[in-house]
């Protein structure tokens, strides 16, 4: 290493050393407890997951406070009640603990568990509708992959067949099919973020939920801008089956998160997915396998391919129903919501560039500015079924 | 001369915060060893258990132990006045203190000599009390008993100031259970720090013996939400539960029982496998009824007499199912007496 890049990395250092040897000095000094005016600590239990088992409830709890928190009694509906904490009763700063009550509940009633802290702080969770929750057996994913497969991959299938009639038609419609799909994206986008903002606001308050989904969201867009553009760039064949992908990966993403809150609700007893919900959800989706075969509608793509694409958009739904059924966190809906909103935004602007490039720079005529808001007036009619 | 507020030197102030403490000390060696983590991820018993209700681990031995308190009675330093009267004087500091109400649970109590409840005040009728009440806390307090007494005597308006003093003087009358506690505004805040006991004016001619214990029901809003997360009798959630009282076979017990809880309007208590004579705010030497159960609204009071004839365990708790799953349940332990 020559000395003027010696000399480079000092610089590049100081401010780093300086900086520790600041927050050093802060905490040798009285200033913190003199602003804190020995108040008590600042508590803050998040219930991240609750899960039933006969006699029993499993309570893990995330601290996302700036202080640590010790749990010292736990009440079940307004009793006190026998309990374990592993791996200990005080929870560092975004620690975790894993909490065991060993409690009679009573199948499809209300409960409420509420934790005691040693200052006498109180956090609270309410069971909603108890009911075990679903134990990873055979059964489980039986049933969970038949629910995936009826809202995700069936639909996304079906979707598909609307291929040959494409192949047909004149370039123009295939325009209108692509500004239809841009049109429903936005719409899966804004539901996605929806989501993602709403999972985030159960996050625990050092995780920052609201800036974990920008850069959830962001960091999916450039990544995906980087991996995607030389082939993107490329164009012909190649580029449009790229677009072709990338419409799939963001509807699959879409539906990781539809899935996770399918399996969630029905694992904390709040889903009641009657038939009619899953043939809404079917007629909505429908629509996703419209939007993955428009970009490569001239260039007859192998069945293959098309299986493929399908079950990248849709085969998503049932990972996301199993992992919200066994496994539901706030925190990591969170992060594949914002990941699955990134990923759409950043197919919206591919597929707004395609439009762009068959028209001439003209993106909204009254034909793709009609099959925009066709797109998203048929996902808001079909979403009615499913609200 | 006694109703002149007078400044406490500061030096007085800690030497009777100090004795108090040594004080509770001693007390606090009898209690077990305190909870730790791992006592908290022990083997835990079965859903049905009438076990697994209650609080989990044990209180520290910092200062106050619910089994000394219940048979404590403080009589005060006796003298006999020129006229014959008994004089009994009392010296009651308010302190600022973390005390802990079930295991692990940290509550910033205001206290009378450190400890809640307060000590318990216990003279004959007729009797002369001087109290000397120092305000050691960070707010204006005051005691007010309950009896008869001269209106300057009262406690209500005669706020004593942090670092002042007030002597309460007056007799003791009528005979009967009744209780002290703070009369400063807001006065449910006073009351739900802790600012409470029970005091007992014993009849001229004494009851007939028996083993006597007080129990102060009282509850703690630890989240101040204006509603109680903890209740006990005598401060502690489930401290006899824990620990049950152990009681002879066939001799009397006599429990005084003042309900000093906050937010709720009552209070009450049932024994179970038994009946218990009550007097009424103890003011009788008869009784009034003969039950298993007795209501207490805020700041009653009753004399509970019973005798039993079989030995085991039996439970005494509010009937209020809330308030007994939230800590204000206990035990009696009846054994054959010792040969």
């Amino acid at each position: 290493m020559s000395a003027s890049r010696r000399a480079l990395l000092g610089w590049g250092v100081l401010p780093l050393v300086l900086l520790a040897a600041t927050a050093l000095l802060l905490s040798r000094t009285e200033l913190v407890a003199f602003m804190r005016q020995g108040a008590p600590p600042v508590e803050e239990l998040t219930f991240d997951r609750v899960t039933l088992e006969p006699n029993l409830i499993r309570v893990d709890v995330v601290n996302g406070g700036p202080d640590p928190v010790t749990v010292a009694q736990v009440m079940v509906d307004e009793g006190y009640w026998a309990f374990a904490i592993e791996p200990g009763a005080t929870v560092p700063r975004l620690g975790r603990a894993s909490i065991v009550v060993p409690y009679p509940w009573v199948q499809f009633e209300t409960h409420q568990i509420t934790l005691l802290s040693s200052t006498g702080l109180t956090f609270s969770h309410e069971i909603a509708v108890a009911t075990a929750t679903p134990k990873p057996d055979a059964r489980f994913f039986g049933v969970f992959t038949l629910i995936g497969l009826y809202v995700g991959v069936i639909p996304v299938a079906i979707g598909l067949l609307w291929y040959p009639l494409l192949r047909d038609v004149p370039r123009r419609w295939i325009d209108f099919a692509l500004a239809v799909t841009i049109g429903l994206l936005v719409f899966l986008g804004v539901d996605t973020l929806a989501e993602a903002l709403e999972a985030a606001a159960d996050v625990a308050g050092a995780f920052q939920g609201i800036l974990l989904v920008a850069v959830g969201a962001l960091g999916t867009v450039l990544g995906l801008q980087v991996l995607s553009g030389a082939k993107l760039r490329s164009g012909g064949v190649g580029g449009r089956m790229a677009v072709a992908l990338l419409v799939a990966l963001g509807i699959g993403l879409h539906n990781l998160g539809e899935g996770l809150a399918i399996g969630a609700a029905y694992a904390l007893g709040e889903a009641t997915l009657g038939t009619f919900l899953i043939v809404g959800f079917m007629l909505h989706n429908t629509t996703e396998g419209l939007g993955i075969v428009a970009p490569i509608a001239k260039d007859r793509p192998s069945l293959r391919s098309l299986a493929g694409l399908g079950l990248l958009a849709g085969a998503p739904t049932i990972l996301g129903a199993w992992i919200g059924g066994l496994a539901y966190s706030p925190l990591f809906a969170t992060l594949f919501l914002a990941v699955g909103t990134g990923a759409i935004a950043q197919v919206v602007l591919v597929l707004m560039r395609v439009v762009e490039e068959g028209r001439e720079r003209a993106v909204l005529s009254p034909l793709t500015a009609g099959g925009v808001l066709a797109g998203l007036l048929v996902m808001y009619g079909t979403g009615l079924l499913v609200a | 001369m006694t109703g002149n507020g007078r400044r406490l030197s500061r030096r007085e102030m800690l030497k009777r915060g100090t004795l108090g403490a040594a004080g509770f000390a001693v007390l606090g060696d009898a209690l077990e060893a305190s909870s730790d983590e791992s006592s908290r991820s022990a083997g835990l018993p079965n859903a049905h258990d009438p076990h697994a209700a209650g609080t989990v681990g044990a209180v520290r031995s910092d200062g106050y132990d619910p089994k000394g308190f219940l048979e404590h009675f403080d009589y005060g330093h006796v003298r006999t006045l020129d006229d014959g009267q008994v004089l009994r004087e009392y010296e009651i500091v308010a302190v600022d203190r973390e005390i802990e109400v079930a295991p692990g649970v940290r509550f910033p109590a205001w206290t009378y000599n450190g400890q809640v409840p307060g000590p318990t005040i216990r003279a004959t009728e007729g009797d002369r009390l001087r109290v000397r009440f120092a305000n050691g806390g960070s707010h204006p307090h005051t005691i007010h008993f309950h009896g008869i007494h001269a209106a300057n005597m009262d406690g209500v308006f005669e706020p004593v100031m942090p670092g002042d003093e007030f002597v309460y003087e007056f007799d003791a009358k009528p005979m009967g259970l009744h209780l002290y506690h703070c009369h400063a505004v807001p006065l449910k805040k006073h009351i739900a720090k802790g600012l409470y006991g029970a005091f007992i004016v014993d009849p001229p001619e004494p009851r007939p013996p028996a083993r006597e214990m007080v129990m102060v029901l009282n509850g703690f809003d630890t989240n101040f939400d204006g509603e109680n997360e903890i209740y006990a009798a005598n401060t502690v959630a489930f401290a006899y539960q824990r620990e049950p009282i152990r009681i002879v076979k066939g001799e009397l017990q006599r429990i005084y029982m003042v309900n000093a809880t906050e937010f709720d309007p009552i209070n009450s208590m049932h024994l179970h496998g038994n009946f218990f004579s009550l007097y009424r705010t103890g003011t009788t030497l008869a009784p009034q009824e003969y039950t298993d159960t007795v209501m207490l609204c805020q700041g009653e009071r009753h004399i509970l007499e019973f005798t039993y004839e079989d030995v085991g365990r039996f439970m005494f708790h509010a009937h209020q199912s809330e308030f007994a799953e939230l800590g204000w349940m206990g035990l009696f332990e009846v054994m054959e007496p010792v040969a």
